[in-house]
């Protein structure tokens, strides 16, 4: 009886949305394994490959710019993580451990910044980068990602800073530290599972970034992968499906597994600002 | 003791050095901030403000110098089909894609608040799909929704609902239902785990107190643990108003806003005129009309904030 109930209320609804969540992620699988002609074949069943094929990878890394989009989307989320980490710990740190005049009418800003959407500012930023010689450069991309790393970034390790006790940076102050290598030898390693969340967090905002990176960029060696391979493995009306699907899932592995090595630092980021309010 | 390290300094010498200075809290936390106030000042403030210019010219492509022109732009739009059909569109898109990741978000961390094994596993897997980058797995729904290979249609035709499958993204009402679909699936991780995190919050013996009173699980449910997690709901839902109304990448990928028009959102309206058709004023005039919709969520989210700390 209640091993039933049990798997009527638990097991049965998490298991349907287990597969409804997961499914596309088969399918793409899926599909970039079938050979061209299996893909269009309507009369078989379309769940199973029974002729399994790497045709599609092997296009993809010989035949388009996939290798030079990931090397690119790489530099860029790696550039625009450390820049916004380096930002977010000093801003959080001030805001969060020091008084100063104007503290919390900047804490405010920086987190108005943080809900301002990428669609509303990427024409002007489109004009500004052109304007600052950076258009269709990977410079483009790593200058302006920040802007959406930084606000989430600092109001992250503002929480993680202000649980660390006072007293710590007091006593190393009469030892006659002086206030940046207090921060620096004594804040900073208490704070670390807070700067690798906002790091994760960071580098897979950055690799997953798409309008920026779409507008900003022109040319095929510039481009980051979303954007290759949403813009160049269409070729008119034809979609290069195969291909697509093994650049659509070769791209979701860095951050799926970065994600799955810090599931919870990952968690603990995304919930922090929900739950602590 | 702090005061006293501040003054030292300036009462032995005239002038400090950069390292005492550095140590007085009033300078050194201007130093600290100037490096990421001076990118969000010149990546978000400068372009915000240069958007609002923007939008008050008649600047294109094609113009070589910009001519002010008031409200036109903004007035122009609203004689527009085209731009009240996206209002239309994102409101629609906006409000039930929300609504159907509240309640199904709700149900999944209630799901999940219980335990089970493999609960880690369970849970890391269910963020797979707001961890991935959308504009890929935005390819995975194209060719799931595509006009004759769907693999929706081959089950609706093969299980016998329907003699023919649906032209997903050709009919105007499918496109829209496709894109808040692929959004649903997307987003309502993102509302699960978050709540799940406020669910957890919420003291065990407080309900088994209520259990033991009598009240039932359904009970237990609206008038003890909605109401604790009341905060996290509206946070997660002032967020996802935002995320959701701005939404570009499903769209661009799925359906470029189309057929006729019929699945436009403000961003991809906005990149169709400025960057497709080189109208670069009239589009910012098209991005700015989301920003009563933005300071509505901001406001309501720093009252609430300012509220909640007190």
């Amino acid at each position: 009886m209640t091993t039933s109930r049990r798997a009527l209320t638990l097991y049965v609804p998490l298991s349907l949305a287990t597969i409804l969540l997961l499914f596309p992620f088969y399918w793409m699988l899926i599909t970039s394994l079938k050979t061209n002609r299996e893909l269009i074949d309507l009369s078989g069943l379309p769940f199973w490959v029974f002729q399994p094929t790497l045709e599609h990878y092997r296009f993809l890394f010989s035949e388009t710019g996939f290798l030079r989009w990931a090397l690119n989307t790489l530099t860029i989320s790696i550039a625009a993580t450390a820049i916004s980490l380096v930002c977010s710990i000093f801003a959080g740190y001030a805001l969060a451990r020091m008084r100063f005049r104007g503290a919390s009418a900047i804490a405010g800003a920086i987190f108005v910044t943080y809900l301002v959407p990428q669609t509303l500012l990427f024409l002007p930023l489109l004009e500004l980068v052109r304007q600052l010689g950076l258009g269709n450069s990977l410079w483009s991309m790593i200058l302006t990602y920040p802007t959406i790393l930084i606000p989430f970034a600092t109001w992250l390790l503002m929480g993680y800073f202000r649980r660390i006790p006072r007293e710590l940076e007091e006593s190393a102050s009469i030892d006659g530290a002086s206030r940046l290598r207090a921060m620096t030898q004594i804040v900073l390693p208490l704070a670390l599972p807070g700067i690798l969340s906002a790091g994760i967090f960071a580098f897979t905002l950055s690799w997953n970034e798409f309008i920026y990176a779409l507008v900003f960029t022109t040319s095929t060696d510039i481009k980051t992968i979303p954007v290759g391979v949403v813009t160049e493995l269409v070729k008119g009306d034809v979609y290069f499906w195969g291909s697509l699907m093994a650049g659509a899932l070769l791209g979701s592995v860095p951050v799926a597994l970065i994600y799955s090595f810090f599931v919870e630092n990952y968690v603990g980021g995304l919930t922090a600002g929900a739950v602590k309010g | 003791m702090r005061a006293e390290a501040r003054e030292r300094p300036v009462a032995t010498r005239q002038f400090p050095s950069i390292g005492e200075l550095l140590d007085r809290e009033g300078v050194l936390a201007y130093v600290l901030l100037a490096p990421g106030v001076l990118i969000l000042a010149a990546f978000i403030g400068y372009p915000f403000l240069s958007s609002l210019w923007l939008s008050v010219t008649d600047q294109s492509v094609s113009t070589s110098s910009a001519r002010f022109i008031g409200l036109e732009n903004f007035t122009d739009e609203l004689r527009s089909q085209i731009f009240l059909q996206t209002v239309r569109n994102s409101f629609v898109y906006t409000t039930v894609t929300v609504a159907i990741k509240l309640v199904l978000g709700i149900a999944l961390a209630v799901l999940m608040n219980q335990s089970f094994r493999l609960k880690n596993l369970a849970r890391a897997a269910l963020l797979l799909p707001y961890i991935v980058p959308t504009a890929l797995s935005a390819i995975a729904w194209l060719w799931l929704f595509d006009a004759t290979f769907s693999v929706v249609n081959w089950a609706i035709v093969r299980s016998g609902l329907a003699d023919r499958g649906i032209n997903w993204l050709g009919e105007a009402g499918w496109a829209m239902t496709a894109i808040i679909i692929a959004n649903v699936w997307r987003g309502t991780p993102f509302f699960a785990i978050t709540i799940l995190a406020g669910l957890q919050t919420v003291e065990r013996e407080l309900l088994d107190a209520a259990a033991v009173d009598g009240a039932g699980a359904w009970q237990r449910f609206w008038q003890i643990t909605l109401p604790l997690v009341r905060p996290v709901l509206l946070i997660v839902l002032l967020f996802s108003i935002i995320m959701t109304i701005s939404d570009f990448q499903l769209v661009y990928v799925l359906t470029r806003g189309g057929p006729t028009n019929s699945t436009h959102l403000f961003g991809t309206l906005a990149y169709d005129v400025a960057v497709r058709a080189g109208q670069l004023s009239e589009g910012a005039a098209i991005s700015l009309y989301m920003f009563p919709v933005l300071i509505l969520c901001v406001v309501a989210l720093q009252v609430y904030l300012r509220r909640s700390q007190t």
